[in-house]
């Protein structure tokens, strides 16, 4: 029987990733590989993310080295879906014996962006970066509207004494720009010595061979058996820094460009609900405490099922609700910046195995140990600042998303309570939502399931 | 295997009498071919070897004998027609074009024309602007015949029989300054060549250099001087201009990742335009440079020596050509 | 647990959940939440450490003693008097 072949490409690990490094490979040629499996490190803009592969069958050929980044989409590895349809080795033969890793050398299927001449005129004037670009056309091909989109993207240039970015219009040869891309130079770091400054092969293999010496750079590059000097992790965790800022910069101009926000806010008492939750964690092991945290998200996610019209996308001009309730969870890493992985089917957890969900999530992704799977697919978010001494909070909403609910600070204040005053624990929760998916009304009832659920821990 | 110096002139008589000897359906003709001995002198002494059947002066009409010519093939000869010059051949356009050319395609199959059409082409002898055009490009444009341009010796010897033996109408572009160059050939039985690849002329890792017939000694000596200065230039001959040998070009030019096409024709409209559209067509992602090209200038064909010089390739054109495209962006 | 157990327990359990903070450098004073700046997850992390490196069980009534440095050294050295 012959084995179906298929490739494994870069996966598209949220709205704002056009590419990602091959940081390790997991698997080698010959590896039988299960739904779900680990089998690659990739790391994006935001963190380094364990991926997962969703078709069982047997790796054939790793085409893409450790340290290459590609766009999304591109093939990383051939498989073969039979299984043990590879005719069996000779006895003798022992496993170890076959290669456990490809001979290195140019890369197979490390093909370019697929642009004509007036996508890279268009390119050019916008100041966009092709190698960047995903293409959406056929055969991967970079179409006017991707061009467009990308440069709507673009960051500001960043200031201070960072080297230039390079002019606008700046003029490459097509093969330096296939050498860029396979040996991994930034174009922004390469001087072009051809006709009006155009850049060309060897201008890149010159800036290849340069890298080394320059230490951010080289951080950048670094294997990651390797380790750094100081210096050099301080800078690629700024660089990476960056890189990340940029990214959150895109998707948020995007969000307030494209999504007519409203916002409704609620007070909501929690004295009665946090000291159910003390006398719980009595009795909890201590890896198991409920933090208010996990109630706020379990709320919501009882509250998304009571009103789906704010649980999932707005997608080519129309709402797509979500079958299931999957908790966005920004978490701030250590050393700046953001990150939201996703709590999926969490209207599925209870409170208990929804903390225990949510601190695994929040663990790891401080540690860069997610995987590919637990960055996506997002159907609402919680964004939590309360800890921070935040009363209030107006957040923006994560394309494609529709809604997310702000957490602020648990306040002790003077509360009217059946006609007496006293001091009371008080939170106050904000929604904002896409006016193009739902209304005003749709979104107080939101509000109100999440309150009622949140008086009603016991029924959590 | 001894050797013998011998001239392009030579080797092109040589082809043509050997394959005289070899089949008695062949026969040549032409405006003084005969007693003559050719405007070239390429038929020297054949007349008084083959007598008059076979080696025919014909009158001062390229219509009528290339007409001929096409009506012989037709009857089951396998004639070789001179026509003095490529200009001259303008005056049989319509023979060629209309009947040579077309037969096969409008007869369903028929009748094919196995017509082996000789002329001379190019400048470079100050013979002004009726005499020196180098019109094969045009020629490349038609379907239904083969054009190839033998540049050395081998492919003057060789080319010949392998065109007699083809079903269909070919026509040799003989370049009038390569009729004196001379060089060695093994002396022994005449060596047939194909007529369907070109050739890399001079392997080189930094730049290809595309050429044929007349330009491909321009094209050496510049690959010579520029060597000197650390520029490795590849140097293909197409020697078959219709149809084109895309594998070849784009195999050189997917390894130096830059091209220059240097082709005696005008520019606009000529065959180093086709080149270059079709190296853009399929190797557009491997260049490393805009393609360049060299070409005659566009004005009818000076007489005065430094002006014939100015209007046609010269080694140091290909020398700045090259420059330009592996240079220093100056 | 003796004074310096206490310290190395801290200085362990605080490089588990902040590992760029530089345990023998921080005052006592020195405030997870706005200095080290612990959420309520890492601060739970902190605790669980503690806990097994103290081979006790930290209760939620004991965090307001647990909110500095110097506060969770005291803290675990006060449990060795206790016990």
């Amino acid at each position: 029987m012959a084995a179906d072949t298929f490739e494994f490409t870069m996966p598209s690990l949220g709205a704002d990733m056009d590419e990602g490094k091959l940081v390790e490979w997991l698997v080698k040629p010959g590896d039988e590989v299960a739904k779900g499996d680990i089998v690659a490190v990739v790391e994006t803009a935001k963190s380094t993310i364990e991926v997962e592969c969703f078709h069982p069958g047997v790796v054939d050929k790793l085409i893409v080295e450790p340290g290459t980044t590609v766009p999304v989409g591109a093939p990383l590895a051939t498989m073969s879906s039979g299984r043990a349809t590879e005719p069996s080795r000779p006895a003798a033969v022992p496993a170890e014996s076959t290669p456990a890793t490809p001979a290195p050398g140019p890369v197979a299927g490390d093909r370019p962006p697929v642009a004509g001449p007036l996508i890279r005129r268009l390119a050019s004037q916008l100041g966009v970066d092709l190698s960047a670009v995903h293409g959406t056309g056929h055969d991967g091909a970079i179409t006017r509207a991707d061009v467009r989109r990308a440069a709507s993207r673009q960051p500001e240039p960043a200031p201070g004494p960072q080297p230039p970015p390079p002019p606008a219009g700046v003029r490459i040869s097509p093969f330096a720009q296939q050498l860029a891309d396979k040996l991994g130079v930034d174009l922004a770091t390469v001087t072009g010595t051809g006709r009006a400054g155009a850049i060309r092969a060897e201008d890149v293999r010159a800036a290849a061979e340069r890298k080394p010496t320059e230490p951010a750079a080289a951080a950048e590059r670094a294997e990651p058996t390797e380790q750094p000097a100081p210096v050099s992790r301080k800078e690629a965790a700024t660089d990476r820094n960056e890189a990340m800022r940029q990214v959150t910069a895109r998707l948020m101009a995007r969000s307030k460009r494209e999504i007519p926000h409203y916002y409704l806010r609620t007070t909501v008492d929690v004295t009665d609900t946090l000291a159910w939750v003390r006398e719980r964690n009595r009795e909890l092991p201590i890896t198991e405490r409920i933090l208010p945290a996990g109630l706020f998200l379990r709320a919501t996610a009882l509250a998304a099922t009571e009103v789906p019209a704010l649980n999932g996308y707005w997608q080519d001009d129309a709402f797509v609700p979500s079958p299931t309730v999957n908790l966005g969870l920004p978490v701030s890493l250590r050393g700046g910046g953001l990150i939201t992985p996703a709590i999926a089917d969490a209207a599925q957890l209870d409170l208990a195995d929804l903390a225990v969900k949510m601190r695994d999530l929040a663990t790891r992704a401080k540690a860069g140990r997610l995987r590919g799977s637990e960055l996506t697919g997002a159907t609402i978010t919680v964004t939590n600042l309360g800890e921070l001494g935040v009363e209030l909070v107006y957040g923006v909403i994560y394309p494609p998303q529709v809604a997310l609910v702000g957490i602020g600070k648990i306040v002790e204040r003077p509360w009217a309570v059946d006609g007496e005053l006293r001091v009371r624990s008080i939170v106050t929760i904000t929604l904002s939502a896409d006016h193009r998916a739902t209304d005003g009304a749709t979104g107080a009832r939101f509000l109100s399931a999440l309150s009622r659920a949140l008086n009603q821990p016991e029924r959590m | 295997m001894t050797t013998i110096e011998i001239t392009y002139r030579e080797a092109m008589r040589a082809a043509i009498r050997d394959a005289l000897l070899r089949d008695d359906r062949v026969f040549l003709m032409g405006e003084d071919v005969g007693r003559y001995g050719g405007c070239f002198a390429v038929s020297l002494g054949l007349l008084e070897e083959f007598g008059p059947e076979r080696i025919r002066d014909t009158p001062l009409s390229e219509s009528a004998f290339v007409g001929a010519g096409i009506g012989a093939a037709l009857g089951g000869k396998r004639p070789i027609v001179e026509i003095m010059t490529v200009n001259f051949s303008l005056l049989a356009l319509d023979q060629i074009l209309n009947n040579a050319a077309t037969l096969l395609h409008m007869s369903g199959g028929q009748f094919n024309v196995p017509l082996v059409i000789r002329m001379t082409t190019g400048a470079g002898r100050q013979l002004a602007a009726q005499h020196s055009h180098s019109l094969e490009g045009w020629y490349a444009h038609i379907p239904g015949i083969r054009i190839v341009a033998p540049a050395t010796l081998e492919d003057a010897q060789g080319m010949l029989w392998t065109a007699l033996r083809d079903p269909d109408p070919v026509l040799i572009f003989e370049h009038g300054s390569l009729y004196q160059m001379k060089g060695t050939l093994d002396n022994g039985e005449i060596r047939p060549v194909d007529i369907d690849r070109a050739a890399v002329r001079r392997p080189g890792r930094d730049v290809t250099v595309i050429t044929y017939g007349g330009t491909l000694g321009t094209c050496l000596r510049a690959a010579e001087e520029l060597a000197s200065d650390g520029v490795d230039v590849e140097v293909v001959d197409l020697r078959t201009l219709r149809p084109l040998d895309d594998a070849t070009v784009l195999d050189s030019v997917t390894r130096t990742h830059r091209a220059v096409i240097v082709d005696e024709g005008w520019r606009s409209g000529s065959l180093s335009a086709e080149i270059s559209a079709r190296i853009i067509e399929q190797a557009f992602y491997d260049l490393d440079a805009p393609v360049e090209r060299v070409c005659s200038a566009e004005v009818p064909m000076p007489y005065a020596k430094h002006l014939e010089d100015a209007a046609i390739p010269q080694p140091a054109d290909v020398v700045s050509a090259v420059r330009r495209v592996v240079g220093d962006g100056s | 647990m003796t004074r310096d157990e206490a310290h190395a327990a801290m200085r362990d359990a605080l490089r588990q959940v902040a590992p760029d903070a530089d345990f023998d450098t921080l005052p006592p004073e020195t405030s997870l939440r706005d200095d080290l700046e612990l959420d309520s997850l890492d601060f739970e992390n902190l605790v669980v450490q503690l806990s097994e490196r103290a081979g006790t069980r930290i209760d939620e009534d004991a965090y307001p003693q647990l909110t500095t440095v110097g506060g969770c050294v005291d803290y675990l050295a006060g449990l060795q008097t206790a016990r």
